[in-house]
């Protein structure tokens, strides 16, 4: 959210390069490009907000059918996804660190190894989508569901049209989730390579701040799709 | 920084450098950051849909003139009114006041250079410029014929029109109206003026700040509510389809969770103009500031706990619909804080009537009765009686029209001098704001006694005892179209032709008055700073004579 805009306005005392004509010191700039950004995640989390609620409508009407989709996912993939997001926001608060140290190197290490840990996780992703494939679990046309819900080794049949209906919730939530994964890898890419071009100083470094502050959403979001989507029925 | 307070009423230097004419390529515009020059892309985009929208309008008018449907076919015409809908809610009225007035004088009113990020808002812009072409797109190829509320399963299932295509484009043109509002708050929040506090702020700021919450909350909703109609239609998902499992309600639900709020997002910033307005125009403090400006806020919240007044006919729980139709008509209280204050403030003002005065008083009295028909509206009992009747077509239009254009029309006369550094020419300004005011009554009063009596909307034929009334309306819409039409013509006139305005040529409180007419890029030559308290009117030395700088 932030904006580096040509300084060619205005008599400023050249100080900061990255200080932009409309605010009148650092400080400001700093304060409304985290509050732009704050305010943006809000956005996001009302955008999730539609699906979450879809999701909780329809798991409390068809219960058993969600269990029972829920069983098919790949709880393991899913836990490793999981893990793999929550080391990726250990780095992303590293990276921001370094950045505050003025640790360029260190900074576009992290950064980098952040964009692996993202790209790992749409790796697996894609495996898990192709195996709904395989199994013929993606909605539409060849949409086949004859698995039962196994609860606790009683076999409850379910409704197909409610399973389907499970895995195009999945499927939404988790292609929009990947979609902003996706945004944050490119994201990502690009303050590395201003950050290893040295645009970033222990003064000046909101950007990485707030591309961790999205990071740390997204990851957020994906903390809660994962108990919502995989573990409904697991316990026993 | 060295900062003093600029005084008031100071004489426009001629060649001064301003914002219009620091540059004149088509590129300087184009890709421009300063917040008044992508004012004015709104200004001429925003109104170009208008006009769009307004030809649709007139294309109903003329088909419900006689009970027979010989005008248009059926099908022509379900397009006709979705594309109506879908042109004047996202292209108009929810961007016309905070993206162009709100967009030209926010920084203004809070003394700031700019908004808190100038690229964003050139990238709303172009968003909304995208969405616009991509629906334009979608108009060409045959349209849309759903309404524009969507329902589902008919948006999903049944219509063969380009209902994907129309859904994107509303899905773009949110991002830019998220991204005004994301800006606005920031700037509020983050770039006031030193001793600018927010008891200090214009009532035309809060208005817009609360109606960027709205903004910022709402539209991400329907954004995915779109990505599912979309979804639903390519994949085939069942989200919302019944022969899949899924509800239909649901999809009303997460729509008016949004399109009830956003009624809020284009009423609100009326509003705002309506305190300027009356404030000038009274030499008065507006009566009860705070209860003005916090009633923005209320308005916000509350608005978002009303959408299921939408679905009392859809089957929802009677103890939900009691709840919703509680709450609506507590959201009425702090619309009728903002009247009555109004009022109060016109109470021993020395009134003066200039065209933006005008207006004003056309919005109070078309927002009352807008408003209380809402009342009406959200009284169970009778809203299931007129329920997809003209009663509430003519309910909205009546605050859509009566009042965020009036409002609108209004705030783009007093602010003209200010945006183009000329005068409009008051006698041909009066004349049109006479011929809304007909025009408008004229159209849609006749609408509440139809619906009462029973026409549905959306009906291309009715039957002949409803052809008077019918008449009356579409002919009231002639005249509405003349005074429409006036303004864009001597607005573009005085723009060559109209008197030099001053810096203040209204004798007006705010920071917006105190920089010259048209103001520099970076708004102020020195940063103000305010001593004082907002419509300090009793300060000021009104014009001598309002109507003076004129043109006759």
């Amino acid at each position: 959210m932030h904006d580096s805009q040509a300084v060619t306005v205005m008599e400023h005392e050249a100080h900061n390069p990255a200080l932009v004509h409309q605010f009148s010191d650092e400080k400001q700039q700093k304060n409304a490009a985290s509050l732009g950004m704050w305010l943006f995640l809000v956005t996001e989390i009302m955008f999730f907000g539609g699906m979450f609620c879809a999701y909780l409508i329809y798991r409390l009407t068809y219960f058993n059918a969600f269990a029972a989709g829920s069983q098919q996912l790949n709880i393991w993939l899913g836990a490793t996804n999981t893990a793999v997001l929550i080391v990726s926001s250990v780095t992303v608060v590293l990276a921001v660190k370094a950045a505050e140290a003025g640790k360029r190197k260190l900074l576009v290490g992290y950064l980098v190894v952040t964009v692996l840990l993202g790209m790992t996780f749409l790796v697996i992703k894609g495996f898990e989508y192709k195996e709904k494939f395989e199994k013929h679990h993606v909605p539409g046309s060849t949409f086949n569901f004859t698995e039962k819900f196994d609860d606790n080794g009683k076999q409850i049949p379910v409704n197909s049209k409610e399973a389907e209906l499970f895995f195009s919730l999945y499927f939404v939530m988790t292609g929009m989730h990947a979609i902003h994964m996706i945004i944050g890898c490119v994201l990502f890419t690009g303050l590395a390579i201003l950050a290893w071009k040295g645009h970033y100083t222990s003064s000046y470094f909101t950007p990485i701040e707030n591309g961790g502050l999205y990071w740390h959403l997204v990851d957020i979001i994906w903390i809660y799709l994962f108990p919502l989507l995989y573990l409904i029925s697991r316990h026993s | 920084m060295a900062s003093t307070a600029i005084p008031a009423n100071q004489a426009p230097v001629a060649p001064k450098l301003n914002y219009l004419n620091n540059g004149h390529t088509l590129k300087s515009w184009l890709l421009t950051t300063d917040h008044k020059r992508i004012a004015i892309l709104y200004l001429i985009s925003v109104s170009a849909f208008f006009f769009l929208g307004g030809f649709f309008a007139m294309l109903i008018r003329l088909e419900l003139l006689t009970p027979e449907g010989d005008l248009l076919a059926a099908d022509t015409y379900n397009k006709v009114f979705t594309m109506h809908g879908i042109v004047m809610v996202f292209f108009f009225l929810v961007p016309v006041v905070p993206a162009i007035l709100g967009n030209f004088l926010i920084p203004l009113m809070v003394g700031a250079k700019d908004l808190a990020f100038p690229r964003i808002n050139l990238l709303s812009w172009y968003l909304y410029v995208i969405g616009g072409i991509l629906f334009l797109h979608c108009m060409l190829n045959g349209g849309v014929d759903t309404g524009w509320t969507f329902y589902t399963p008919y948006s999903t299932s049944a219509s063969n029109t380009n209902v994907v295509e129309a859904g994107l484009a509303i899905f773009i043109a949110g991002f830019s109206s998220i991204f005004t509002g994301l800006n606005f708050i920031v700037t509020v929040h983050r770039m006031r003026a030193p001793g600018l506090t927010w008891d200090r702020l214009p009532l035309f700021v809060w208005s817009n700040y609360a109606t960027s919450v709205v903004m910022i909350l709402g539209t991400p909703v329907i954004a995915i509510t779109m990505v599912l109609v979309i979804a639903e239609r390519t994949l085939h998902l069942g989200i919302f389809d019944p022969r899949l499992g899924g509800d239909p309600v649901l999809f009303q639900h997460l729509f008016w969770f949004y399109s009830h709020p956003a009624v809020y997002i284009m009423i609100l910033p009326s509003m705002g103009v309506i305190s300027e307005l009356v404030a000038c125009f009274s030499r008065k403090r507006v009566f009860g500031y705070k209860f003005v400006a916090l009633s923005s806020v209320a308005i916000a919240i509350f608005g978002f706990l009303v959408w299921a007044h939408h679905l009392f006919v859809a089957g929802i729980s009677l103890y939900a619909a009691m709840v919703f139709s509680f709450l609506s008509f507590i959201v009425g209280v702090p619309s009728a804080v903002k009247v009555f204050n109004w009022t109060a403030t016109l109470y021993k003002g020395s009134v003066s009537f200039a065209t933006p005065m005008l207006y004003a008083f056309g919005f109070i009295g078309l927002f009352t009765i807008g408003g209380l028909t809402g009342l009406i509206l959200a009284t169970i009992g009778i809203d299931v009686h007129v329920t997809d009747t003209y009663f509430v077509v003519a309910h909205f239009h009546y605050v859509m029209v009566g009042g965020v254009l009036m409002g609108y029309l209004g705030g783009l006369h007093f602010w003209w001098p200010k945006i183009s550094g000329r005068m409009y020419p008051e006698g041909w300004a009066k004349l049109s704001a006479l011929f809304v005011f007909v025009g408008f009554n004229l159209t849609f009063f006749p609408q509440f006694i139809l619906g009462y009596v029973g026409m549905p909307r959306r009906y291309w034929q009715y039957p002949p005892e409803f052809q008077v009334l019918n008449v009356l309306s579409t002919a009231g819409a002639s005249v509405l179209a003349v005074g429409y039409l006036l303004p864009m013509i001597y607005l573009l006139w005085s723009l060559r032709y109209g008197p030099i305005a001053e810096a203040n040529p209204w004798g007006a409180a705010g920071l917006e008055w105190q920089t010259t007419s048209p103001p520099p890029t970076f708004n102020f030559d020195e940063t103000p700073v305010v001593t004082w308290e907002a419509y300090n009117y009793d300060e000021i030395p009104a014009p001598k004579e309002l109507e003076a700088p004129v043109a006759r």
